[in-house]
């Protein structure tokens, strides 16, 4: 069984590389980007039986930082 | 007066450390990250900087549940003293015993340079040899500096005078220009400049020594 794990910053959190690719898509031309959020994709491959609330033990401990960063898994 | 530093795979400012504290008279002893106990009777832990790890994950993530960490936790739950520069401070707050987290510099880019750094408490071991006020000059050499900590806890880190140095001009984007912050306790600090770094006359600033001196100087006397 395989987990993905998305880590984004928080809202309210300030993303100065989220800024930074906005503001390249623009210089490229391309209009209307009005904001971008960079964050980061986990994937886990898993022993069958892992349960939810472990995957979620991980994302509280190791894989995101919860003080400025949110988390989705998601099983696939 | 005993301490230790700390070893990652990665860290790049160790040796450094060791010889600020020894100049400053402590006993120092390195500690590699594999090691689960401190030295017997180790009054003062150095996490030093570089990149642990190789900053894979985030800065200190994986760092901060090495072994040694584990009994870094424990040593400051005992009410032992901790001392966390630049990847040390990321370090420190990844396993919790600082608040708030240090992000990617706003600017984006590594900054190298000597700061400005004011010293907003003298209330504490590490920063006695101070006098609030103070304008020190000290280098950083960071990515990731940028400190961020919600209103709530920055708002307590002010009534509680933990706020130990700030920039005198910010250059990360840090919010409240916060360069060091310590704990509850005032026996933990974490900053991002190297204090280590400014102790000798070649260095072109000595302004680090007096930390060392006060914290090694209180700790030889407890």
């Amino acid at each position: 069984m395989k987990a993905r794990i998305h880590v984004m910053l928080k809202n309210g959190v300030l993303d100065p590389q989220g800024e930074a690719v906005r503001h390249a898509l623009g210089t490229l031309g391309f209009s209307g980007v009005n904001g971008v959020r960079q964050g980061k994709v986990i994937e886990l491959d898993l022993a069958e039986g892992t349960t939810e609330d472990t995957i979620q033990a991980m994302c509280e401990k190791l894989l995101a930082n919860t003080v400025i960063e949110s988390y989705r898994i998601e099983m696939i | 007066m005993k301490a230790a530093v700390v070893v990652f795979p990665g860290s790049n400012c160790d040796r450094d450390m060791a010889v600020a504290l020894q100049q400053a008279g402590a006993d120092v002893t390195m500690v590699w990250h594999k090691d689960h106990d401190l030295p017997a009777g180790v009054d003062l832990v150095a996490v030093p900087g570089g990149f642990s790890f190789g900053d894979y994950l985030r800065c200190g993530a994986i760092a901060a549940q090495s072994p040694v960490c584990q009994a870094v936790v424990a040593h400051a739950g005992r009410g032992g003293y901790v001392l966390g520069v630049c990847n040390g401070f990321q370090v420190l707050t990844e396993t919790g015993l600082l608040p708030g987290a240090l992000m990617r510099n706003s600017g984006l880019k590594f900054v190298c340079k000597s700061v400005g750094l004011n010293v907003v408490t003298s209330d504490s071991a590490f920063t006695a040899g101070y006098t609030s006020g103070d304008v020190l000059s000290v280098p950083i050499a960071h990515h990731d500096g940028n400190y961020f900590a919600d209103e709530d806890t920055r708002a307590r880190l002010r009534s509680e005078d933990r706020i130990a140095f700030t920039y005198t001009a910010n250059p990360n984007g840090a919010m409240d220009d916060i360069a060091g912050i310590l704990s509850e306790n005032r026996r933990v600090l974490g900053m991002m400049p190297h204090p280590e770094r400014a102790i000798d006359r070649l260095q072109g600033s000595t302004d680090g020594q007096a930390l060392f001196r006060a914290v090694v100087d209180q700790l030889a006397h407890a």
